[in-house]
């Protein structure tokens, strides 16, 4: 009933650093619904940022890297293949991006009014009657008073400064929003403010997002699936739920552990020990394999393949009992 | 407390900003009493702009407070004259910092900045003995082999080897207190807990105290014995962890325990309301500074600044409405 | 933040093996050491490199470019090779001293006025502000003008004191930027004093700053020093490729036929110069890696 709005498949990324390329994203596969909300979880380095901006097709221009192979099925066309005219069309309009610090990436010399109206006419033939109407529009969408289309960034709150970023990112009620880590520089009230108005909003407008964030607990309640992330692959890709009740993959279960509770009995806690490997020089066999607690041999002798354990896809050599590679 | 380590009592400081025409006075702390024991670990808890790091800073020296005193062991250390004295107090209670990518020198080595510090505060030793000092220090915070990370630039760490690093640096002046200023905050989930659990271990190891800043009260409940909770400058409310946890009576710390997310429990409906704006701090008017966000303020709270009252056993709220343990459970 | 992070080498620059690498992979750096080796050969052996004694005026005046005289002779007949031979001393001379005596001084004044902060900024600062609003060119000429033919040691003085106050703005800034970066308060937390802080703690991480400094101060030194000299106002009996200058442009050399004496002089003025000035291009790339070409990936 759903329908199909995003197909990533095989998608390769690299970029090139002293030492050698380093391939942060390595043939990562998904896929995504019309209103679904995905999260994709992971430390630094695993490669979460670069999947977003390969998507969002940012890469190149300033940001380091460029698309090696795969291909991103979007609204009918392969991102990867489109110039960047035929780019301008789909951004913003059908495709927007809300980045993590609104203080980088908003301009603090104009007025949030200026902003969106340039973001208007960038991308549309709006007159500017109708643009400041959108904008106000907007504004009261994330519930912030339109008053505030006079202020410049460094006068709103952070809270308000990442509404404002969403905001924009919903001028023309895009079908796809991706976010990166838009709450990690606010405080736990207004994060979990901000939340609930992003699923408020997407509920009402019925845009899909793909939120990009290190801290799995933050989506627990929001997303509708999850995607694990470690040095550059899925790990683990299952429905939210499903993976906080029973996680598969051991790095999983392990950032599961470290999250010190609030409620609950308190206990020791272990984390993961160890880092992640060097992309310059990735193991042969499974990633995790030094730091999980339940390797073998079978582990470190070639990739572990992607298994689907009742709808959890799992990439680990712990779960081939009778069960086919799910494409390799 | 019975002869506690450290000792502040009405703790205040005052930073003015604005320009010669337009001057105006931040109150990033006002009138805070804290304590820490002996071998204790206690949280410090509190949004960025509560005021936390500006205690952490006057505790450690670096600011000198508008007003208020400091005792360390019985001896105001508010005011130190001379050099040594103020050495003294500098090994005695270190800091370690939040950023692990900016609190190392990246010009010289890791054994630098630990010798440096061996140096300057225990001079008795020789040049050898400084060298085993910090290989010992090293090994201390789990950085093993340890004579590898000796030799090593600061890049070539990780963040959180580098965090370790810090502390290695702080356990070679021989402290008793180690203020740690969110020492976690920048570091990957599943490396923060190695930390916290360092933290602990020293504690049991080697009796050093810690003043944990944190605004994660989760990682405040797991390391911490007593629990501190700041708001806009303010010090709100003040317990043992748990008993603040599980019955929070400031409507602050009932707002910041609801918004923690967990995912092992239901999304709360309550307060999605609060969107987080933060408080007034720059020429703050007289009563709570956390009454316009309040749910439960009346007419007192707007008015009349709350005074830190007694609840219970070592439990003090600063809010009007709070009610002592005796009389209510008030409901989680 | 990135894994890769904890792997990158820092943007700062080591003076050591890892820079030399790096200068010899940057074609302008190499270029500009080559160019500034040549000239330290000339000047550190003259005695051995010159035909002749360059003040000797024993061969016919004015004769052009033959296997003897490279480059002719002077209207006092002089051999001119020599005399640009023996002339690079001056001004590799002067081109350090002032270079060195600039970046001390910035660095000192810069480097104290952010991290000291206060009144101490406040006069620092403006002092700076003074001197850089100040047109120095003609402050300059008053000056040496004020000692009859301004020896080396007026000149090194004079051009030194008035040219830091770029490069002290720039160390301030830097500095400025860093004050507040954790080390250092860990430094001043640990015991250590103000001024061990400025020069070991800070000034090792500004390594290509002022090194940077330095070399477009000795670029500075080069050209300023050769135009006052060619204008008249340093000792014209001494031997440099400034007053080389000068006595050419007194005799005429570009009409009377002794092109090179006149042309030779600038030409190694402006290759000296060249070599400071890709140097501390590729000094600039070499410590600030946003500065450097982007690597392509590799395929295959």
């Amino acid at each position: 009933m759903a329908e199909r709005l995003l197909e990533v498949r095989d998608l390769r990324v690299a970029y090139a650093t002293d030492g050698g390329d380093v391939i942060p994203v390595d043939r990562v596969d998904f896929d995504l619904d019309r209103g679904e909300f995905l999260a994709i979880v992971g430390e630094s380095g695993c490669g979460k940022s670069t999947l977003m901006y390969a998507i969002a097709r940012l890469l190149g221009g300033g940001l380091p890297g460029e698309i090696l192979g795969g291909s991103i099925q979007f609204h009918g066309h392969n991102m990867v293949e489109l110039s960047d005219r035929q780019l301008r069309h789909i951004r913003w309009r059908e495709l927007s991006v809300v980045m993590q610090s609104a203080m980088n990436a908003l301009n603090p010399v104009l007025s949030i009014e200026a902003q969106m109206r340039d973001a208007c006419k960038a991308h549309s033939t709006m007159s500017n009657g109708q643009i400041q109407a959108r904008s106000e529009e907007v504004l009261r969408l994330v519930g912030i008073d339109p008053i505030h289309l006079k202020s410049f960034p460094h006068q709103l709150s952070g809270g308000m400064r990442q509404r404002a970023m969403i905001a924009m990112a919903l001028l023309f009620t895009p079908d796809l929003v991706i976010m990166d880590e838009p709450t990690s520089a606010l405080d736990v009230v207004a994060q979990r403010s901000l939340m609930m108005q992003i699923k408020q909003l997407q509920e009402q407008l019925g845009f899909a997002v793909i939120f990009v964030t290190h801290d799995m607990s933050l989506v627990s309640h929001f997303s509708d699936r999850l995607v694990v992330m470690y040095a550059g692959q899925i790990v683990e890709l299952a429905e939210t739920r499903q993976c906080f009740d029973a996680p598969l993959h051991p790095y999983t279960q392990g950032l599961l552990e470290a999250f010190p509770s609030i409620r609950g009995e308190k206990k020791h806690l272990t984390g993961i020990p160890g880092s992640p490997p060097d992309l310059r020089r990735p193991p042969e066999g499974c990633r995790f394999a030094p730091r999980c607690p339940h390797v073998h041999e079978r582990c470190v002798a070639g990739p572990p393949p992607v298994y689907d354990v009742e709808g959890d896809l799992v990439r680990c050599v712990l779960y081939d009992r009778d069960r086919e590679a799910v494409n390799a | 407390m019975s002869d506690p380590l450290l000792r502040a009592v009405g703790l205040t400081r005052h930073f003015r900003i604005g320009g010669l025409l337009s001057p105006k006075t931040l109150h990033a702390v006002d009138d805070v009493d804290l304590e820490i024991g002996r071998g204790e670990i206690v949280a410090l808890v509190g949004e960025s702009g509560s005021g936390k790091s500006t205690i952490a800073r006057l505790l450690a020296r670096i600011y000198r407070p508008t007003s208020g005193e400091i005792w360390f062991e019985g001896r105001e250390i508010t005011n130190l004259r001379t050099r040594r004295q103020r050495l003294a107090y500098a090994s005695d209670v270190p800091m370690v910092f939040q950023d692990p990518f900016s609190s190392i020198n990246p010009a010289y080595r890791i054994s630098h900045a630990i010798q440096r510090g061996i140096k300057l505060h225990r001079r008795e030793l020789s040049r050898e003995q400084r060298r085993v000092e910090a290989l010992r220090v090293l090994d201390a915070v789990g950085l093993v082999p340890a004579e590898e990370t000796f030799r090593k630039f600061p890049h070539e760490l990780s963040g959180g080897q580098r965090q370790r690093v810090g502390f290695a640096q702080a356990l070679a002046f021989r402290p008793k207190l180690i203020i740690a200023d969110e020492p976690v905050s920048m570091l990957d989930v599943s490396i923060r807990v190695g930390v916290l659990n360092l933290m602990n271990e020293l504690r049991a190891q080697q009796g050093v105290s810690f003043l944990y800043i944190t605004h994660d009260i989760a990682s405040a409940r797991y390391v911490a014995d007593r629990v501190l909770v700041m708001y806009g400058g303010h010090l709100v409310e003040e317990g043992p962890t748990e008993d603040v946890l599980a019955r929070p009576k400031h409507p602050y710390t009932q707002l910041l325990v609801a918004a923690v997310p967990d995912p092992r429990a239901p999304l709360g409906l309550a307060d999605a309301a609060d969107t987080g704006e933060p408080p007034r701090v720059v020429d703050p008017s007289e009563g709570c500074r956390f009454a316009p966000r309040c749910p439960l303020a009346v007419d007192i709270c707007r008015t009349v600044t709350p005074v830190r009252r007694e609840l219970g056993p070592g439990r003090l709220a600063a809010c009007h409405l709070a009610e002592p343990d005796e009389l209510k459970e008030s409901a989680a | 933040m990135t894994a890769i992070t904890a792997t990158m080498r820092p943007a700062r620059t080591r003076l050591g093996l890892g820079a030399l690498r790096r200068i010899a992979g940057n074609r302008k750096a190499l270029v500009g050491m080559l160019l500034l080796l040549f000239f330290v050969v000339l000047a550190a052996f003259p005695g051995q490199l010159a035909p002749d004694d360059p003040n000797a005026e024993i061969f016919r005046p004015a004769l052009g470019v033959s296997s003897h005289h490279w480059f002719g002779t002077t209207a006092y007949g002089q051999d001119v090779l020599s005399q640009l031979i023996w002339g690079a001393r001056q001004s590799l001379l002067i081109a350090f001293a002032v270079g060195g005596l600039e970046t001390a001084l910035a660095v000192l004044i810069g480097v104290s006025a952010a991290y000291l902060g206060g009144i101490a900024d406040g006069l620092l600062s403006l002092l700076t502000d003074v001197l850089l609003v100040i047109p120095i060119f003609p402050l300059v000429i008053v000056l040496t003008a004020y000692e009859r033919n301004a020896g080396f040691a007026t000149l090194v003085i004079v051009l030194g004191a008035l040219g830091w106050s770029y490069g002290a703005r720039q160390l301030r800034s830097q500095t400025l930027s860093m004050r507040n970066r954790e080390f250092l308060q860990s430094a001043r937390v640990r015991g250590e004093r103000r001024l061990y802080v400025i020069v070991f703690e800070i000034l090792p991480t500004m390594t290509s700053l002022i090194v940077a400094s330095f070399l477009g101060g000795a670029l500075y030194a080069v050209l300023t020093a050769a135009g006052l000299q060619f204008v008249g106002l340093g000792d014209p009996n001494s031997l440099s490729w400034g007053t080389m200058l000068y006595w050419a442009e007194n005799n005429e050399a570009l009409g009377a036929n002794m092109v090179l004496w006149a042309v030779m002089p600038g030409v190694c003025v402006a290759l000296l110069g060249a070599a400071f000035a890709l140097l501390n291009y590729a000094f600039d790339e070499v410590s600030n890696p946003a500065l450097r070409k982007p690597r392509r990936v590799k395929r295959g």
